[in-house]
């Protein structure tokens, strides 16, 4: 580990997020966030609105926050013991961390999909079943049928496993494993899709599928994702959000951040002064 | 010099064959100005088990079959009308002659005399010429050895399979003894069926296994119809299980999934404790608490019960079996990896539904075995059922009545004075068979079951 506090970088003063961090029309909007994990604060003061249909990538160094962040994003923060969050995050105006906001039903509107393919134990089929069972979502075993095979095509999986739809999920290779994860998702028909480097454990060809499918499932859904990758932010991303040591630094569209960053910590990130 | 002795001595040579062969090789490459194959301690290794272990493998036999050599060379000098008497008369003759050598009073009987003389000769020249074997050994296995250390010689690949050859040993070992149990039970219990047709052991439904000791004896028929046991078994396990599955199960899933960490650290050691409370003290909690109570619930119900009964001891069993559950899940619950639960949690779902749909289904092969372990521990129990279900063989499913189990009645056959070939004796060894096989057609049930299973999901 590089002892960043001895980095001159560290004495660039953060006080408030630049760049366009509030758009009309979002999907997400953070204000004064702030996020804890016990007595350590992982998150200072995150103000940041997230656009519907759009693709907001969420980048910056290990440990900067930015998947803390994504997992405030449907309440996946819940399950850490010790770990406190205050400010507000709403989602189409409604205040997420309210008391009677219940956070099952709100993962079922925020879908996530992890760094690591993590296909439940079950065949493909009852993979993506799983989640259209839980909700009611189809009232027969035609319906289902029709969901299940809709969702495996939306992931851009269904050629692939039509003949073994009844087979484990588990013996994919990764990058099919990540696209059932997609799918499985997709499957319950969410408002936002959450990414938490869903790329970073598969090799460059899956990665181009996965992205294609970003990019695409970007017309229907609102997707923030968490990457290391600056090629696939730049790719994938219409707006991008620098996160360091916990602060959100900047915030802008995808190029003006790649071509033209407003912060200096920003520009050393992307230049590849450290990361 | 005695076993002790000479065992102690060889320890002792093995810690210096360890030192010399280490100091050797670091003599011998620093001579050669050659660096050592292995490290030093690797020769060390080498030089140790050459000084010890043949001569140690020789005493061991030495010592198991020198008294069987020492009897036989008595018998055969002994007078031509002792050697034609009964093996038993032989047995006790010998026996007498060891404890007179022990106890050194002056003896009359001129053969025993001469015996006993010729014994303790036989003694002194055995233990003589075993130190001599063994120690002739050990340092010729000492140096035989430190002549081969050479530095470029492979010691660390050689220890390294001296270690795989004694792994092996050690399990050929438990593998063996296993063997050897199974076929003393078979062979016994194949005697046992040459007087009782296998079809009547089975499937006979009247177990009263007394047997007229004297032609002229009244009663003790002899009736070896070990159905009932069977059935008082599979009964009592079965209540048992009603009782340990589902608290083991949920009380596991409760202690990995809701309980806070500080309260499954201390939880779980109490709710293992049950498994260290002697079966003795349960049985007698089932007997004079939990029988009573069933009785008079009974009675209150207008239902006149016996103070023994199936239940009581089924209960009582099933509480003692939980650890076995509840520890095995607990472990396989907790090992289901995190990043599973996420997954479910992000699709909306509540806890309870991710265990049931998710956890459970991903820790089966362990839960299974946790409940085989308990399953098999609450066939073997004894001392609960003779407390709480009595000892009279009824053919039942009726959990109300007292019953008997296959192992109680195995312990009644064998306690008190018995013939060893009696068929009543046998008959222990014929449901110690039957119940092994039980066990057995358990086990293979559960892991075809699991691989079943895991060829599905995984």
């Amino acid at each position: 580990m590089i002892n960043i506090e001895k980095r001159e970088e560290f004495d660039i003063k953060i006080d408030k997020t630049v760049g366009k961090p509030f758009i009309k029309d979002a999907k997400f909007s953070t204000r004064n966030v702030d996020v804890f994990y016990g007595e350590k604060q992982a998150i200072f003061d995150a103000n940041i609105d997230i656009g519907k249909n759009q693709i907001i990538a969420m980048i910056g160094p290990s440990g900067c926050g930015k998947s803390t962040f994504l997992r405030c994003l449907n309440r996946m923060n819940d399950t850490i013991q010790d770990c406190h969050i205050s400010g507000d995050i709403k989602l189409d105006d409604e205040d997420i961390y309210q008391k009677q906001q219940d956070p099952v039903l709100l993962r079922a509107r925020v879908g996530m999909v992890f760094q690591k393919p993590n296909p439940f134990p079950k065949s493909i089929y009852d993979n993506v079943a799983y989640g259209a069972k839980l909700h009611g979502l189809a009232s027969s075993k035609i319906e289902l049928d029709e969901l299940v095979e809709k969702s495996l095509i939306r992931a851009g999986l269904f050629k692939e496993v039509k003949d073994s739809l009844h087979k484990s999920g588990t013996g994919l290779s990764g990058g099919q494993q990540q696209r059932l994860c997609i799918a499985r998702t997709i499957a319950i028909d969410p408002e936002v899709i959450l990414m938490d480097e869903p790329t970073s454990a598969l090799d460059p060809i899956a990665t181009a599928v996965i992205e294609e499918l970003m990019i695409d499932l970007s017309k229907k859904y609102t997707i923030a994702i968490v990457t290391h990758s600056m090629q696939q932010a730049a790719r994938v991303s219409q707006r991008t959000a620098y996160f360091h040591l916990g602060y959100l630094v900047e915030v802008n569209d995808t190029n003006t951040v790649f071509t033209n960053p407003e912060h200096q910590l920003t520009e050393n990130y992307i230049t590849g002064r450290f990361g | 010099m005695t076993f002790g002795v000479i065992f102690t001595a060889l320890m002792a040579l093995l810690l210096l064959g360890y030192y010399i062969g280490k100091k050797r090789s670091i003599r011998l490459s620093d001579k050669s100005n050659q660096r050592l194959h292995s490290l030093p301690q690797h020769y060390g290794y080498l030089i140790a088990f050459w000084s010890s272990a043949p001569a140690l493998l020789i005493l061991l036999f030495w010592s198991v079959l020198e008294s069987s050599v020492i009897n036989s060379a008595i018998i055969a000098q002994l007078p031509v009308q002792f050697q034609q008497s009964s093996a038993d008369e032989v047995e006790l003759f010998i026996n007498e002659i060891i404890n007179l050598s022990h106890s050194g009073v002056t003896i009359s009987d001129e053969v025993k005399r001469h015996a006993v003389f010729y014994y303790n000769e036989l003694i002194e020249f055995s233990n003589w010429v075993k130190s001599l074997i063994v120690f002739v050994l050990a340092f010729m296995g000492m140096f035989i050895a430190l002549a081969f250390v050479k530095p470029e010689m492979k010691a660390r690949n050689l220890v390294e399979r001296l270690i795989r050859w004694s792994m092996i040993g050690c399990a050929l070992i438990a593998v063996l003894t296993t063997v050897g149990i199974i076929f003393s039970v078979i062979f016994e219990s194949i005697i046992f069926f040459k007087t009782v047709n296998v079809f009547d052991f089975l499937f006979g439904a009247h177990w009263s296994p007394q047997e007229a000791i004297r032609e002229d004896q009244v009663g003790g028929s002899g009736s070896f119809g070990a159905l009932p046991l069977f059935v008082g078994t599979l009964l009592i396990s079965f209540v048992a299980l009603m009782i340990a599955v589902p608290l083991g199960l949920m009380s596991a899933i409760y202690l990995s999934e809701y309980s806070s960490p500080r309260f499954r650290l201390f939880a779980k050691p109490v709710l293992e404790m049950l498994a260290g409370i002697p079966t003795v003290v349960y049985g007698f909690f089932a007997a004079i608490t939990v029988a009573p109570f069933i009785r008079d619930l009974g009675e209150s119900l207008g239902l006149s019960l016996s103070s023994e009964s199936a239940l009581a001891a089924g209960i009582v069993m099933g509480v003692m079996i939980i650890p076995f559950v509840s520890s095995l899940s607990d472990d396989v619950i907790s090992a289901v990896p995190q990043a599973l639960r996420d997954g479910s949690y992000a699709m909306g779902a509540t806890k309870s539904e991710t265990i049931k749909q998710v956890i459970i289904p991903a820790a089966l092969p362990g839960i299974v075995s946790g409940v085989l372990l308990a399953a098999s521990r609450a066939i073997g129990e004894t001392m609960i059922v003779v407390m709480a279900a009595g000892l009279s063989a009824n053919l039942t499913f009726n959990p109300l009545e007292a019953v008997t189990t296959v192992t109680v009645q195995m312990v009644a056959l064998l306690t008190g004075d018995q013939e060893f070939d009696s068929t009543k004796t046998l008959a222990a060894f014929a449901l110690g068979l039957g119940l092994f096989l039980t066990t057995l057609v358990l086990n293979i049930i559960s892991l075809y079951v699991v691989r079943k299973y895991q060829e599905q999901y995984d």
